[in-house]
């Protein structure tokens, strides 16, 4: 039956014209093979990137300073997660988009208090580590003013240190600080720390949610990635590990990280994520909107899909 | 071995007024009968103007999906690391990938395709509608597969992810560093919400035709040097039709 559609006119019914033969599921299954060819050749002769996860091992074997570092900020809320807020804690409002704050919506769905769920749980399980509960008891004893302005001294004297490196801290008052954080380096030097984050309240350790905030919470990650170019400014969301395609189709997301006013922008990700859902509702619109819906007829690159059957005419 | 005799008990081919028409199973029968014209769910015969290179890539972009599901039920056998420390693991895991890369390549020639020719029009609003969103649903599809390799991109992508899905309140119930959820979402949800457009679109595809060309006029009022022949609904797509001499195209 034909159709009017809006900007269109009448559009005659297809199954109205003269047909031709056209073999789908012939069509259907030499592209199957096609696909398969292409897709193990690709396969045998590019394989497929897998550069390993970094374990939290190797994080303190690879960077020690950055997990002791990290351990301070997170006693002393200074890190990404321990300030984050929803849905993790409410230690921060978020992102807006204007006076609209969808992220604190939903309120703290996966709790996470970083210092005590990333630091001073995994440090209460070296029970015969004399120094380290010593350590942790001095600092539940203390308020919670005196413990905020041990482990801020402690982060600073750290950021001030030739590279960081805890053994070269000026000395100072840091309480307890520098020993709960050399406790936590040595649980992840002994490769248990992964576990303790990941298992502590299930056997089946399946979230690492704990696990990767504290791993983001340092530079060493971050590190690794820029230098394969994986960095949201390197146009990173679309990139992947090597010399991979990775997921080009994100190639619009991505941009606007790389451009302002997102590129500076403290709310980039909503702003970002607000601009994209409003493009796709408007593609996936199309057919309605007007002035969009009829631009390919100005366009003209119909008349080559269609040049053979406009040539008969 | 003969085939076993057909049932002699009544069935839905006797004539209306024994079949008990009143009946849901009836009415489920006449609705899925009626969601596409008569002969016209697998047809040998398409329109002349369907005579162009274009019209490949929504069959092939099909074609990899079915690539994509056989690679990645076979990768499900070893479970979510097995592809890491063996060597047949890692081939389909690279199988997977690139027929991903074919897919989304494919889809997007055939999305363009579609737009360069208003595909649309008469009625097929929903038609792109559709499309565009199994494209939207593959694009979460493709993202919880990265998750879930269980590798430094994992890694990387989900401590960035989050930062997006949290500021929207997605983050809330949709954990990316939650290995357990992704793993799910994309062997299971994600698969079953894109199959689900993807057969929605098809039978759309199936039901209003392929889109004519741009500024064509019903044959049936136009031109006297080329009668129509019309295969309207209810005619049987394979009704001797004399075949329109086009060259070009995937299939003639």
């Amino acid at each position: 039956m034909s159709a009017r559609t809006g900007g269109w006119g009448i559009t005659p019914d297809s199954h109205a014209f003269p047909t031709r033969r056209y073999d789908l599921v012939k069509e259907f299954v030499i592209a199957l093979a096609v696909v398969t060819m292409l897709s193990v050749v690709a396969a045998l002769v590019f394989s497929s990137p897998d550069d390993p996860a970094i374990s939290l091992q190797q994080w303190a074997r690879q960077a020690p300073a950055d997990v002791v570092a990290t351990a301070a900020g997170e006693l002393a809320g200074t890190t990404t997660s321990a300030g984050y807020g929803a849905p993790y804690n409410t230690a921060g409002t978020g992102q807006t988009l204007g006076p609209v704050n969808l992220q604190t919506l939903p309120g703290v769905t996966q709790p996470v208090d970083s210092a005590k769920d990333l630091v001073l749980d995994p440090v209460r399980t070296l029970t015969s580590d004399a120094a380290a509960v010593a350590a942790v008891r001095v600092w539940e004893a203390a308020s919670a003013d005196r413990q905020q302005a041990w482990a801020t001294a402690y982060s600073d004297a750290l950021s001030k240190a030739p590279d960081g490196d805890p053994a070269k801290v000026a000395a100072g008052d840091y309480g307890p600080v520098p020993a709960i954080a050399a406790a936590e380096l040595q649980l992840a030097e002994s490769g248990s720390l992964e576990g303790l984050l990941t298992s502590r309240t299930s056997f089946f350790g399946v979230d690492s949610t704990k696990a990767l905030l504290l791993l983001a919470d340092g530079t060493h990650l971050e590190d690794l990635a820029r230098a394969q170019n994986l960095g949201g400014d390197q146009w990173g969301i679309m990139n992947e590990t090597g010399n991979y395609p990775g997921q080009p189709w994100l190639w619009l997301y991505s941009l606007w990280y790389q451009v302002p006013p997102f590129a500076t922008s403290d709310n980039a990700d909503i702003q970002v994520w607000a601009l994209m859902i409003l493009l796709s509702i408007g593609f996936i619109c199309i057919p309605w909107i007007p002035g969009l819906r009829t631009l390919p007829r100005h366009l003209g690159v119909h008349r080559l899909v269609w040049r053979s059957w406009n040539h008969r005419r | 071995m003969s085939r076993a005799p057909a049932s002699v008990r009544p069935t839905s081919a006797e004539p209306a007024p024994r079949r008990g028409s009143d009946t849901w199973t009836a009415a489920l029968t006449r609705w899925v009968e009626g969601l596409v014209p008569k002969g016209q769910w697998l047809p040998d015969r398409q329109p002349a103007y369907v005579a162009s290179w274009i019209y490949v890539f929504g069959v092939a972009c099909l074609a990899s999906l079915v690539v994509i599901i056989v690679s990645g039920l076979v990768l499900t056998l070893g479970g979510v690391t097995w592809w890491h420390s063996n060597s047949l693991g890692h081939f389909v895991n690279s199988v997977h990938l690139w027929s991903v890369e074919l897919f989304f390549a494919t889809m997007v020639i055939h999305l363009w395709g579609k737009f360069f020719m208003a595909s649309w029009r008469g009625n097929r609003g929903l038609t792109w509608a559709t499309g565009a969103l199994a494209f939207f649903g593959s694009l979460g599809t493709a993202f919880t597969g990265y998750l879930i390799q269980t590798n430094f991109d994992s890694q990387w992508i989900s401590t960035q992810a989050k930062d997006g899905l949290n500021a929207a309140g997605i983050g809330a119930y949709f954990n990316v560093m939650n290995l357990g959820q992704m793993v799910l979402w994309h062997v299971s949800l994600l698969p079953l919400v894109v199959g689900g457009i993807v057969v929605v679109h098809l039978v759309l595809v199936r039901r209003r035709g392929v889109a004519p060309p741009i500024g064509a006029e019903d044959p049936a009022l136009s031109t006297a040097d080329e009668p129509a022949r019309p295969t309207t609904p209810g005619t049987p797509a394979t009704a001797p039709v004399p075949a329109v001499p086009v060259r070009q195209g995937p299939e003639s």
